[in-house]
């Protein structure tokens, strides 16, 4: 027939191309929406870079414990405010491998500081070192880290040490998986609350939408900040950090749900009235096959767009919350409650490698607003 | 009562009777949503089909012809009236009562073809999954046999069956109108409704899928409410056209008698208004004064009055009833 035709002819185009344009183009009819969203993503080249630092961001604060040189909780008492441990390559014209000097702690005579100087003792840096014992994910005892000295006993600190003679570098670690899963959890919330009640609000329309959607309009009109800390500051103050924890991210999704819940009400309004949504109910579908078949594919996509969009303000916000001494509180560990050392200026002038944990804070929430960059465009496949 | 066949019982030759089919689509204002009047789309309409015939219905933009199209397949719940429909166990049931289950059930025999060949196939589902959705719905194949099936209808309806794993978004326009129909045909129903089937093609393609309901009909068959404005179209493939004036059907009747012999003055106009391929011939087109009425303000009477070239004192005080002015062929007019 003619259509074939058509077809047939535009296919006969191929071999004068070449094989490969002939396999793209068959490949790109068979292509379902997830392949078109991830050719069109891969082209953003900002959301490409993203995507492999935010695996990295989140297998290095997974698997904290064998990344980290140290334990987030161990003091090295004669090394309190320590700077960061230069590593070095080459002694004396000589490539010998990473290394670092041993530090001695002194004092200034003329402003009575603690100051490090380095001695001349090399301590050798190695892979797989074993160092001080933990267990893994709580499960397996083992000693062995990524990194570190050799010989156990060395001091090395690759981001500093906090007042308490901490490493810097491990805390962040350790507040890294507090903080990114927290997002991820608090996403969770927000997802389920935004979906519910967004879907019902444009599903059933009338009644419940108006109160729905009145509910979302006053929240959003107080500003974030205010409404977490009086949120916050009703939790009682003797839970415990995990409890603390769950409930800050229900804080969190109870704000933070307004925006997905209008993405989800419009995408129901405009899908309900689409025909191929009739289509389907004219062919005899039940409304939970229209509904999850036909409606809830089409805006998934958004979805996961605005959810992608607001991970770097969940990760902020639980950060200011923290900074404040409102959400987490110490002992649990989260870049916010790390930033809390800085908060006197006499620390970011002195010792500005406390600050770190805020590098790593800049770095996530930049990756995450690329690849949502990226989502973004590649969202609609069909446009 | 409104007309002569409603007295009548049930002809066992009738497939689908629609009786005093009302649709207001009512007009918010305000915060609160206050009804403020109503948009009268469908008004009161009367009609039967017969198995194995084609029903056309035509009239302007705006006329109400989709709407009642949706009206009587219950794709939009109408306001007032009701519409029977014989299933194939030879059970006659009127739709509008039905709950959403049992309707489901009766949606087996009964389809649609849309007008829209890329709003009305989800671009999320391949052709096989389009085309088997109402055999998925039903239940009544799964597996390889589906898909041999599948691959038959798209022969039937001619496309490649190698294209089987297509999105709808490699297809052409009049490609994508086969694949609806595909879907529309794949449960055997005994009644289809066309919207608008052919208006997005080209008239080649047009032509192509017109010729291809016919053989269809002819093979299984099956009755069509033709839904066109296009007269051309719809001289050549129904048998009773019916012509609709914002929400009412003015008239209604065998093909050839409603174009050879038209009795209402909008038919008359309506005809008038279609092209003839014949440069000599001179066209004596009847230009209607005035506006369409607006279906939220219906004029008093008759709704064509104000425009119609016959109209007397009489048409802007009643309603013309709905009456058999010759065997089988029906008319609201008071002048005719």
């Amino acid at each position: 027939m003619t259509a074939d035709a058509t077809l047939g002819g535009k296919s006969t185009r191929g071999p004068l191309l070449g094989g490969g344009r002939r396999k793209a183009r068959s490949s790109y009819e068979v292509a379902s929406q997830w392949r078109l969203m991830w050719w069109k993503f891969r082209k953003h080249r900002m959301a490409m870079a993203a995507l492999p630092i935010i695996c990295i961001m989140y297998l290095l604060t997974m698997c904290c414990e064998f990344f980290a040189p140290t334990l987030p909780l161990t003091r090295f008492k004669s090394h309190k405010d320590c700077p960061p441990t230069a590593i070095h390559l080459f002694r004396e014209g000589e490539f010998i491998g990473p290394y670092i000097l041993r530090k001695d702690s002194g004092m200034d005579p003329v402003t009575y500081r603690r100051v490090f100087v380095d001695t001349d003792e090399v301590v050798k840096m190695g892979f797989f070192v074993h160092g001080e014992p933990y267990k893994m994910w709580n499960l397996i005892p083992t000693d062995i880290h990524f990194f570190g000295p050799v010989e156990s006993g060395g001091e090395f600190f690759l981001m500093g040490t906090d007042s308490l003679g901490r490493d810097v570098f491990t805390r962040a670690l350790y507040g890294g998986r507090v903080s990114l899963s927290f997002a991820v959890v608090s996403i969770f919330f927000t997802f389920v609350i935004g979906l519910t009640l967004g879907g019902l609000s444009g599903y059933m329309g009338g009644f419940v939408d108006g109160i729905v959607q009145r509910a979302i309009d006053v929240i959003m009109s107080i500003p974030g900040i205010p409404l977490w800390m009086a949120l916050a500051a009703a939790l009682p103050k003797d839970m415990s950090s995990y409890t603390r924890y769950l409930f800050m991210c229900v804080i969190m999704s109870l704000v933070g749900w307004t925006g997905l819940g209008r993405v989800v009400r419009g995408k129901i309004l405009s899908v309900r009235e689409e025909e191929f949504v009739t289509a389907a109910r004219l062919s005899g579908a039940t409304h939970g096959r229209v509904i999850f078949k036909h409606m809830i594919p089409m805006f998934m996509s958004y979805i996961i767009v605005s959810i992608t969009g607001s991970i770097p303000a969940t990760i902020l916000g639980e950060t200011s919350l923290s900074f404040l001494g409102l959400g987490l509180q110490a002992p649990t560990i989260s870049w916010g409650t790390l930033l809390q050392d800085c908060q006197t200026i006499e620390a970011i002038a002195q010792q500005p490698w406390k600050m770190f944990p805020a590098l790593f804070i800049v770095v996530t929430v930049l990756m995450f607003n690329f690849a949502g960059d990226g989502l973004r465009d590649a969202a609609d496949p069909y446009k | 009562m409104r007309s002569a066949e409603a007295l009548t019982a049930p002809d066992p030759n009738r497939l689908l009777e629609v009786r005093g089919v009302k649709k207001y689509f009512p007009i918010t204002k305000g915060f609160l949503k206050r009804t403020v009047g109503y948009v009268r789309a469908v008004d009161d309409v009367d009609m039967y089909i017969n198995k194995g015939e084609t029903l056309a219905l035509v009239g302007e933009s705006g006329c109400g012809k989709t709407t009642l199209g949706r009206c009587v397949l219950q794709a939009i719940k109408p306001t007032a009236g009701e519409v029977y429909f014989t299933t194939r166990k030879d059970e006659r049931v009127d739709l509008t009562t039905l709950p959403y289950d049992r309707l489901r059930v009766v949606r087996r025999d009964m389809q649609m073809i849309f007008q829209d060949p890329y709003a009305s196939l989800n671009p999320r589902m391949t052709t096989l999954n389009i085309i088997a959705e109402p055999l998925v719905c039903h239940r009544l194949m799964s597996g390889s046999r589906l898909r041999g099936y599948v691959r038959e209808l798209m022969e039937t309806v001619g496309l490649n069956p190698h294209h089987l794993e297509r999105y709808p978004h490699a297809f052409s326009g009049g490609q994508r109108q086969r694949i609806g129909i595909a879907r529309a045909l794949a449960t055997q129903p005994r009644f289809l409704v066309c919207d608008e089937a052919v208006s997005a093609l080209d008239v080649s393609v047009q032509a192509q899928i017109l010729n291809l309901l016919m053989d269809l009909q002819e093979k299984m068959n099956l009755s069509y409410l033709f839904i066109s404005h296009d007269l051309g179209v719809v001289s050549h493939i129904s048998d009773r056209v019916g012509v609709m004036y914002v929400g009412h059907i003015v008239e209604l009747a065998d093909t050839a008698a409603l174009f050879d012999r038209p009795m209402h003055p909008y038919t008359k106009a309506l005809l008038s208004a279609k092209p003839v391929a014949d440069p000599r011939r001179k066209s004596h087109r009847i230009m209607l004064e005035g506006e369409v009425a607006n279906p939220s303000k219906l004029p008093p009477g008759c709704p064509f009055h104000p425009r119609c070239r016959e109209a007397a004192a009489e048409c802007g005080e009643r309603k013309p009833e709905w009456r058999e002015a010759e065997p089988g062929h029906y008319i609201a007019c008071h002048r005719a």
